[in-house]
């Protein structure tokens, strides 16, 4: 199943075919103290930086989140949009949990974009499919409700199901546009919780063959060898049937684990794409 | 094993963790005849806070720190009952709670630990916590301590309308609010009226002791 995203002039498709899906996860405010102020002072310039440092480490697609406390976050995720649109031709993933502000930043977007995201929870999902169904946009989806972050992988495959029955039999979205976050939990508080992940991934390819993505710098949380743990992690949930994940694009261990995923997992012919990454690390090296 | 041995021996095994150890220890003190306050404030707690001090200088890791904490709360099961008896003062009562409209309770757990493991008697309201369900339990269990926890910036509004929650019920005076989670920074929570907030589990405790120290003093004064 393809899930096809786009700028206004490069197509970028997620699927089990494809090469595994980057999404740089860096234009965040969330725990970077100085980026929040400049963010406050109407600043966006720091997201320059970002875009680039992204793009050089090989990202497909951009995750864009504004979620600055005490700022009018409707306005700066629609200008974040359009800055990052003017920088970079890759699709952006637009990330907030504000629904104006989903609202505000998919007016202003070029393309098809990625919404991140709707949950299980009957009030997310009456507000934001009919935004996604509007823009024709894709949307990431996360299974949990309004009572829980269901720590078993059959129950999530549950809340699945209600995602996909509300969102292609009640609005109208194309499955393929349909993109579910399996919900990658910290392996430091507890060390089953990667189990379940993968699981889930497992399960939810089976039942539905959709695209699937996640918060892979999750998984590291609190642990030392952080790079290390995301490059595992990311090569055993891409052979359970993962497709992309929103992750640190500026790291060269994480990147070229899931390139060496693709060739190893069959989706890089003739390893043409980790040969021509290593031509081209010798040609700058 | 002498006074010493046992209160070292503590102090080691809970700083890495071994629970089994740390009960055993905490047993053959009681059975030895030492208090249970030399134990905890002697041993116990301060080993915790050198697991504090580590993790916040990047030398101990999340999964050390729970398992420390979890040591410690298995000897306070045996020492709190006992030092009830005594009389002792409990370092105080955290109510804690994830706010209305958010399900995410890692963070939230993780603090609940490292408090326990402090020496908090630690009341948790679970997830998806309404203002009159605080409202109620603060009424109920008077705490020295309210935290809020919220991991969306659409739900960390719930601060504030908790603490509204808590002055409409004449309830805001009685008790110290401390906000925390993923989004939530010191500017916000001074901005919704909250007296503290910590960005990790260990600077939690941190500073709930200092709220403690604090009441403690406006008390006695």
């Amino acid at each position: 199943m393809h899930t096809v995203l786009g700028s206004a002039s490069t197509k970028v498709v997620i699927g089990d075919d494809q090469p595994f899906c980057v999404i740089g996860e860096r234009i965040n405010p969330t725990g970077r103290k100085k980026f929040q102020e400049q963010l406050r002072a109407g600043d966006l310039s720091q997201i320059e930086a970002d875009v680039a440092a992204q793009v050089e480490g090989g990202a497909h697609v951009l995750d864009v989140n504004m979620g600055v406390p005490l700022a009018d976050e409707v306005d700066l995720l629609s200008r974040a949009v359009r800055l990052a649109q003017s920088l970079t031709d890759l699709p952006l993933c637009i990330d907030s949990s504000v629904v104006e502000a989903l609202d505000a930043g998919l007016a202003v977007y070029q393309g098809k974009a990625l919404v991140n995201s709707v949950t299980a929870e009957d009030e997310r999902l009456d507000a934001i499919l009919p935004l996604v169904k509007r823009y024709g946009a894709a949307v990431i989806a996360l299974p949990n409700d309004e009572d829980e972050i269901p720590m078993s992988a059959d129950r999530r495959l549950e809340l699945t199901d209600k995602i996909i029955d509300t969102a292609a039999g009640v609005h109208g979205i194309p499955i393929e546009d349909i993109v579910i976050d399996p919900l990658a939990m910290p392996i430091g508080a507890d060390t089953s919780v990667v189990g379940v992940t993968l699981e889930t991934i497992s399960k939810i390819r089976a039942a539905y063959g959709v695209n699937m993505t996640l918060g892979a710098s999750n998984v590291s949380f609190g642990m030392p060898g952080r790079h290390t743990i995301g490059a595992a992690f990311l090569a055993m949930a891409a052979k359970c049937g993962l497709t992309s994940a929103i992750m640190d694009a500026r790291s060269p261990q994480i990147v070229e684990a899931v390139r060496a995923a693709d060739l190893l997992l069959g989706n890089d012919a003739w390893g043409a794409n980790w040969i021509a990454a290593h031509r081209a690390k010798q040609a700058a090296g | 094993m002498t006074p010493d041995e046992i209160l070292k021996g503590l102090y080691d095994k809970t700083l890495v963790g071994n629970g089994p150890a740390v009960l055993e220890l905490t047993r053959t003190g009681l059975d030895t005849g030492m208090a249970p306050e030399t134990m905890l404030f002697d041993a116990l707690i301060p080993s915790l806070e050198e697991v504090g001090a580590r993790f916040e200088r990047g030398d101990f890791f999340v999964p050390e720190m729970l398992i420390a904490g979890k040591a410690m709360s298995g000897a306070l099961e045996i020492l709190r009952p006992l030092l009830a008896e005594t009389g002792a003062h409990t370092v105080g009562t955290f109510l804690m709670g994830t706010v209305k409209g958010d399900v995410h309770d890692i963070g939230k757990n993780l603090v609940n630990i490292m408090l326990e493991g402090a020496g908090f008697h630690v009341i948790d309201l679970g997830v998806q916590v309404a203002p009159e369900k605080f409202v109620a339990a603060i009424g109920e269990h008077k705490p020295d301590i309210v935290g809020f926890s919220a991991f969306l910036t659409t739900t960390m509004p719930m601060f504030k309308a908790n603490i509204n929650a808590l002055r409409k019920a004449g309830l805001r005076d009685s008790v110290v609010v401390m906000v925390g989670g993923a989004p939530v920074t010191q500017e916000y929570a001074d901005a919704v009226g909250a007296d503290g907030y910590a960005p990790d589990a260990s600077a939690t405790v941190k500073r709930a002791k200092e709220f403690m120290s604090q009441r403690r003093a406006l008390a006695t004064a």
